[in-house]
């Protein structure tokens, strides 16, 4: 990136000169390396600020063609579990748009059977995300391309949790739009990308000097282009590796605190009723946690030094417990005792451990304190208590 | 440029790459690089073809300036140690 913003700095849009080509040449090379990552060709690739503007420009762009050219009100489907970026989307369009938001299993998954049920005349669109931003889950993104496809309704994947971490093909998948994130993937904030099948009709947000295809108007952030395009490069990459890293240390994170599922609870150096939420065959970057008896923000404040968060990133200012844990059928106070544990391939195994250990020792002493957990110590079924105040 | 590949320069390569990563600040790129040199000449441990022995050192090269560059450009910026840097610290 540094070039970029010190010797070529030029404006890729002004083709007179030469300082605008060098620019354009690095947006170029790193369109090729986005696309090159998910199986796209370069020209399919739109730059953004991020998953956030490529979700609002897929959805809204798709149907505002849709409603112009074909569909009056047409109809959406897509999962409780999404990003707000996706459901406030949605929601913001609910006068216009028909919109089935499908529940998904204990681990976060849809039904394909209830998604196949769900489509209707005028359905225009599945809107399903690739991997959970707090469970992990991944979707069968193959399976919904080929309902998709079969039904003539386009797919639009927000892949920002899943893009540089698990193999995503867009072709393989039959995806017609799909939005990437940069700083999900090691890459630099503030840019992103859509990918924009060919032939798939969007119109622009934001009207201007109609850069990127007309999609996108606006001078590009070269910098912050060309780190994206490194980041994919090196993502696709290291892909295999880091996966298989990160998965040994999720896995050391959880045998450290809740033990084998063949060991004992009992067992004195595991913590006793911890669960995990989600799908544990899901990206395993992900681990989200329950500690039953423990408030996720009093166990958050134990750990200082330790960066680990309750609910989700965009929501964590609210108390208001996670709506994707909730659609799980997660029960509240189990929702509220959850944490999320982020694993990145530049976290250490020691971190990993240290962690383990920390919380192990703050949820127990927490515990201590706690008279729900001595009730169930001494063997009483909180849930058969009546806590009316009759 | 030709590179020689005997046994004895990519071992030299090897533990520069090891060395100059342990210059960086940040405690995670440090431990990334490690990692990372590591692995890559283990799972190259075997090569026999020539010409892919060669591309690979090409690039090792290439990543070695990356690491030397970015070593620089952390110190240029560095923060405050990590608390589990400390703890290592008193472990040791
Ligand atoms: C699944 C998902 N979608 C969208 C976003 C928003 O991405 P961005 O910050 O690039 O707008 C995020 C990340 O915060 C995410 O996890």
């Amino acid at each position: 990136m540094l070039p970029y913003m010190t010797s070529s700095f030029g404006n890729m849009h002004s083709r007179t000169h030469a300082f605008g080509w060098n620019a354009e040449a690095g947006v170029e090379k790193a369109r090729a390396q986005v696309a090159g990552l998910i199986n796209s060709s370069p020209c399919e690739i739109v730059f953004t600020s991020g998953a956030t503007e490529s979700s609002n420009l897929a959805i809204k762009g798709a149907l505002n063609y849709i409603k112009k050219n074909k569909i009056k009100k047409p109809h959406v489907i897509t999962t409780q579990t999404e990003h707000k970026c996706v459901l406030e989307t949605l929601r913001e369009l609910e006068d216009e748009v028909e919109v089935t938001y499908l529940k998904v299993d204990n681990k976060g998954l849809i039904d394909l059977e209830e998604l196949k049920r769900s489509i209707k005349d005028n359905t225009a669109m599945i809107a399903v995300m690739a991997v959970n931003n707090e469970i992990g889950t991944v979707q069968p993104l193959e399976e919904i391309g080929k309902i998709a496809k079969k039904n003539n309704v386009l797919f639009f994947c927000d892949a920002a949790q899943g893009v540089g971490k698990i193999p995503i093909d867009v072709n393989k998948n039959n995806i017609s739009l799909m939005s990437i994130s940069g700083h999900k993937m090691y890459g630099p904030k503030g840019i992103g990308a859509l990918f924009v099948k060919n032939k798939v009709r969007i119109l622009p947000l934001q009207s201007g000097g109609g850069q990127e295809r007309n999609f996108r108007s606006g001078t590009n952030p070269v910098p912050l282009i060309v780190g994206l395009g490194k980041a994919a490069e090196i993502a696709k990459e290291e892909m295999k590796s880091n996966f298989e890293y990160v998965k040994m240390l999720a896995q050391k994170l959880i045998k450290i605190i809740k033990g084998n599922e063949t060991q004992e609870s009992k067992n004195d150096n595991i913590l006793p009723f911890v669960i995990r939420n989600g799908d544990e065959n899901g990206y395993p970057g992900c681990v989200n946690l329950s500690f039953p008896y423990v408030e996720g923000e009093s166990l958050l404040l134990s750990l200082p030094g330790v960066a680990l968060s309750s609910g989700s990133a965009c929501t964590s200012q609210s108390l208001e417990p996670s709506y994707v844990l909730r659609a799980l059928g997660t029960k509240d106070d189990l929702a509220h005792s959850s944490i999320r544990f982020g694993i990145g391939k530049f976290t250490t195994e020691e971190e990993v451990v240290e962690t383990a250990e920390k919380v192990k020792e703050s949820v127990t002493k927490l515990r201590e304190m706690s008279p729900l957990y001595e009730m169930v110590k001494e063997g009483i079924n909180l849930d058969e208590i009546n806590w009316g105040d009759n | 440029m030709i590179i020689m590949t005997s046994r004895q320069q990519i071992l030299k390569l090897y533990k520069t790459m090891l060395r100059e990563s342990q210059k960086f600040p940040s405690y995670n790129f440090k431990q990334y690089a490690v990692r990372r040199v590591h692995d890559a000449f283990k799972e190259n441990r075997s090569l026999t073809d020539a010409k892919f022995i060669e591309n690979q050192l090409k690039e090792a090269y290439r990543n070695l300036d990356i690491i030397k560059r970015q070593v620089i450009i952390g110190q240029l910026y560095s923060t405050e140690k990590l608390v589990i840097e400390n703890i290592e610290k008193n472990k040791k």
